[in-house]
């Protein structure tokens, strides 16, 4: 059986349609080592029989010669952040502890639509406020990574689609969803070895997963590889009319349109990417990202992004506004945690409730967002922060005069021991400083694993496209993905 | 100019008076979630994911609810904003789930517009005056707390949440409580023509937030500017709007000439004392912290979508009322009544339509006689039969049937009432109640001559006296031959008979 759980998306799917094996026997497989990983502490709650009953569903389909969908058999991992019906959705936090929605996000609907099965519901830091799952009431997730000559030591699976990260790393998962506000998709997949993709703004649907940045959140799939989550994404997007946000197009079969022969397209190598405090491999392994798309046929030419050095400071405006009053309804009022003092007005409930339920980080954030909309504030900060992200954008649109995608490291370091910098958020903030510019334009953006550093931790390269250009982006990760042959995984010690 | 002044110890005031009308869209699902907006539902009966903001939930606007706010801007000719944005008001309430009203503070879908009130010199008006409206945005009303169902908890009903309204602002144009009270009125009528707000204040579709501040007389100018305003909220019905601002303007006027200044604050109407109190100050605002809604787009409207929203809008009362004086030649006065309220103009253009059919003559012709009609004599008949009367029976038909008769000389105006009564009673056909119950008046010029005989012949003094020059007994002898006749003779025939007659 453990073979089965070494089989990626397209693998499973295949071999169900084909009778390889059936999808209840793919489902029992990945149970049993959800099971078998407490230890990783990657999911809130399994959902053993949900997977089943996908499966089940999938090889009756079969069995009767219907037709299946494009993830036909594959049970999958679920963020915690989307909303399932008659599952508990908790986004991580202790504020929702509890709460079972009647409503199925369109996301997930779209997935099991698409034949697929749910695993149970992933860790991630609460309310995806985090880089490196931390933050979650329900433990941190620890990487199935280990640093090599570091002992024991619990790495960060990063964040906050770490329980995403880790149980795909880890093999308990073939995929599952992320959500990535500013870089909560790349970044855990870049430091855990596998791919993850933030399509273009809009192209998946945010009806039904719990809101942190409105203007910033993005669903997409995490994977162990390219073509997976071309598969996995083509099934996740498409325009719902119960999102306002969502574009209205078509979506294209990504997986059919892979292809790895760059010949003729242009990859722009920004230099303000080069910065301080980044690690020798991670630009080495840039080095290499280059030489292996020149390889793939494409001209690599120099960009400037003059303006990402403010970025990352307008995204902690911008964010944490939006976060601010998004949080508002989890008031104690209708649903979730109550905590009502004795004798407690009104106020007095919404203080006590919010204080016993909201982590240090989401009160950090929701303080932040408070303050810069402020009266006195909003113009220097929040409306400065807006012009920053519109200049930002437009650092983008000027590049693709001279580019087809941009190639850039997903973040600055490999991952970290875990308790390493929760006493510094400016820090943990700057994990993200390679992640947030694509975040802000809404372009979409992707991790593939390129090779291991010194202490034989995965290190990623990342990958940013026109907008609604995901096959650009693919196509290109896909050229990384065969040139690099990263093989590596983690020892099984959980 | 208004003169309406408060007296104070130390000299006059005028009034400074702004409003801020919240007005319900009609439409059949709330602003942004397809729950339904019926009034005195049960409590969370119309409560969708969107309003009780579940997690995860997201708006989407509902196009009825812009469209109507745009035809609503047309109709008081204010510049129509092809570019409007939604912001976020963030205050915390039980009856806000979303922890923020959606609204448009930064860019509004209306801008600049205005409304004529007509004069009215009972009112102190002394001519029409044109008052300013700063804008029109269109933002969710809360739910609604209920105090009064437990004794130590508050309910909470949603059903109102999420409901689109109009906010109406206007410029501090209005300078006594009858203009306030006529700009209410005026913006009523029209959002009822448009059909954008049923304007039905005891229901709350529409309050107004009043304010209201004082100044002495003279030109706006550095030494004599606008005074501090106060801030009434939530009044329901004209009246209060105008005990309001004769309530504060005195209250502010009192305070400043003991030596106090008036703060810039929220307050609350009491409508049993016609007073009003503070809610809170300046100091204790809410800081509401606007944003734009990151979950909506802009709003962009395109020029297809604007011309159809110009279409489709009805004849304004201004150019209706207008056309009722020019082209049917009605008075002022009765010109202004038919065109106040939408059911009274419908009900007279259709019984003026189908009186001048009846009658072969055009409306201009019998317009007058049609507003009188139902001005005068068809609602006192009305009202005088009180809970007898079955108003289905108002039909136009027969209305137009009995007005047919009365132009023809068949009947009597007293016999017009008379039929009338009964129509209103059995639904039955006038001109069969004319025959039936003898409410037809004598026509015949033999017949009324043999009965003008007779009553000459029985009073030959007084044709003496006539024909000595008496003419005021004229009237004599047509009440004599009225009575002799039941008065169902026509007048018209017996003065022309007995002046042959008495030659």
């Amino acid at each position: 059986m453990t073979e089965l759980t070494n089989l990626g998306v397209r693998e499973i799917r295949d071999g169900v349609a084909q009778g390889d094996f059936t999808a209840r026997e793919v489902a029992e497989a990945f149970n049993a080592a959800v099971e078998a990983a407490s230890e990783l502490n990657a999911f809130i709650v399994a959902t053993p029989d949900k997977a089943l009953e996908a499966a089940d569903k999938v090889d009756a389909d079969r069995a009767a010669g219907r037709e299946l969908g494009a993830m036909a058999g594959v049970p999958i991992g679920m963020k915690d952040l989307f909303c399932t019906d008659g599952v508990q959705t908790t986004a991580a936090s202790h504020i929702l502890e509890g709460f079972v929605p009647r409503y199925e996000s369109t996301v997930s609907q779209n997935l099991w639509d698409a034949g697929a099965g749910m695993l149970g519901k992933l860790n991630l830091d609460q309310f995806a406020m985090g880089s490196s799952n931390e933050t979650s009431h329900f433990g941190n997730v620890v990487s199935p990574w280990r640093k090599s000559g570091g002992g024991n030591a619990g790495m960060s699976p990063g964040g906050s689609s770490g329980g995403s990260s880790a149980a795909v790393a880890a093999r308990i998962a073939p995929a599952a969803t992320g959500t990535d506000t500013g870089g909560s998709i790349r970044q855990p997949a870049a430091f855990t070895g596998i791919c993850g993709i933030k399509p273009t703004y809009g192209r998946c649907s945010r009806w039904g997963v719990v809101a942190f940045a409105s203007s910033l959140d993005q669903a997409g799939p995490m994977a162990r590889s390219v073509g997976d989550c071309a598969i996995m994404l083509g099934a996740m997007a498409g325009f719902d009319a119960k999102d306002s946000t969502s574009l209205q197009m078509d979506v294209p079969d990504w997986a059919a349109g892979l292809s790895a022969d760059l010949k003729g397209r242009k990859v722009g190598i920004p230099r303000e990417y080069r910065m301080d405090g980044t690690d020798e491999a991670i630009l080495e392994s840039w080095e290499q990202g280059k030489n292996w798309l020149r390889d793939a046929g494409a001209e690599i030419v120099d960009i400037s992004l003059p303006h990402t050095k403010y970025a990352l400071p307008a995204y902690y405006i911008i964010a944490p506004a939006e976060a601010s009053s998004n949080l508002a309804r989890y008031d104690g009022v209708r649903y979730g945690l109550r905590d009502l003092p004795e004798g407690a007005g009104l106020q007095d409930m919404y203080a006590a409730t919010r204080e016993e339920g909201f982590g240090d980080e989401v009160k950090r954030r929701v303080l932040i967002g408070t303050y810069v909309l402020s009266a006195g504030f909003y113009d220097a900060y929040y409306n400065q922060a807006q012009k920053v992200r519109a200049l930002v954008a437009r650092d983008f649109e000027r590049a693709w005069a001279d580019c087809d995608v941009i190639l850039a490291p997903t973040t600055p370091t490999a991952s970290f021991p875990l308790g390493d910098k929760t006493d510094d958020p400016l820090a943990m903030y700057l994990n993200d400083v390679f992640a947030v510019p694509a975040s802000l334009a809404g372009v979409p953006a992707m991790s593939v694993p390129a090779m291991l550093n010194g202490e034989g931790l995965p290190l990623g390269l990342q990958i940013v496209g026109k907008p609604f250009d995901e096959q650009g982006v693919l196509n290109a990760g896909l050229a990384i993905e065969q040139r690099a042959g990263f093989e590596a995984k983690p020892e099984t010690w959980w | 100019m208004s003169d309406y002044r408060i007296q104070g110890a130390t000299g006059e005031w005028e009034v400074v008076i702004g409003l801020e009308v919240h007005a319900q869209v009609t439409s059949n699902a709330k602003l942004f979630s397809g729950a339904s907006t019926a009034f005195g539902a049960e409590p969370n009966t119309q409560v969708s994911l969107v309003d009780a903001a579940m997690p995860g939930m997201l708006p989407v606007p509902n196009r009825e609810c812009i469209r109507q706010a745009v035809r609503t801007g047309m109709a008081i000719e204010a510049q129509i904003n092809k570019y409007s944005r939604f912001d976020r008001k963030n205050y915390f309430y039980a009856d806000l789930p979303q922890g923020y009203q959606i609204s448009q503070l930064y860019h509004p879908i209306v801008g600049e517009g205005q409304l004529t009130i007509e004069a009215d010199e009972k009112a102190g008006i002394p001519e029409d005056k044109v008052i300013g409206i700063e804008r029109i945005h269109v933002e969710q009303d809360a739910g609604k707390l209920m105090h009064d169902q437990h004794p130590t908890m508050s309910y909470v009903d949603l059903n109102r949440c999420g409901v689109a309204l109009m906010e109406i602002v206007s410029r501090p144009d209005m300078r006594s409580p009858a203009e306030a009270g006529a700009y209410v009125r005026k913006l009523r009528t029209i959002l009822r023509y448009v059909g954008s707000c049923d304007g039905n204040m005891e229901e709350g579709s529409m309050r107004a937030d009043v304010n209201v501040s004082v100044r002495r007389p003279g030109p706006i100018s550095d030494e004599n500017p606008f005074g501090t305003r106060t801030e009434t909220k939530n009044v329901n019905s004209v009246r209060f709007v105008m005990q309001v601002i004769e309530h504060e303007a005195n209250r502010q006027v009192d305070l400043i000439e003991d030596g106090g200044t008036v703060v810039q604050e929220t307050r609350l109407f009491d409508p049993n004392s016609g007073t009003t109190r503070s809610m809170r100050s300046k100091e204790d605002a809410h800081d509401y912290r606007y944003f734009p809604d990151p979950d909506l787009l802009p709003l962009e409207l395109e020029d297809s979508f604007l011309d159809e929203c110009r279409a489709s809008l009805p004849e304004l009362p201004d150019a209706k009322r207008a056309r009722y004086i020019d082209e049917l030649g009605l008075s002022d006065y009765n010109a202004s009544v038919l065109t106040a309220e939408v059911e009274t103009f419908a009900r007279f253009e259709t019984l003026l339509a189908e009186t001048a059919k009846r009658l072969g003559k055009d409306e201009k012709t019998v317009a007058t006689q049609v507003a009188n009609w139902s001005l005068s004599v068809a609602p006192g008949v009305m009202k005088s039969l009180g809970d007898e009367a079955d108003p289905s029976h108002a039909t136009a038909e027969a209305q137009a049937e009995i007005l047919r008769m009365q132009d023809a000389g068949e009947i009597s105006g007293g016999q017009a009432k008379e039929i009338y009564e009964i129509v209103l009673r059995t639904g039955r056909d006038p001109a069969e109640i004319a025959d039936t119950e003898g409410l037809k008046q004598q026509s015949d010029t033999g017949a009324i001559e043999a009965v003008i005989d007779e009553v000459l012949a029985a009073n030959a003094d007084k044709v003496e006296e006539y024909r000595g020059g008496k003419d005021k007994l004229f009237g004599f002898f047509v009440g004599q031959t009225m009575k002799a006749m039941q008065g169902k003779a026509n007048p018209a025939v017996v003065n022309q008979v007995l002046k042959a007659k008495l030659g």
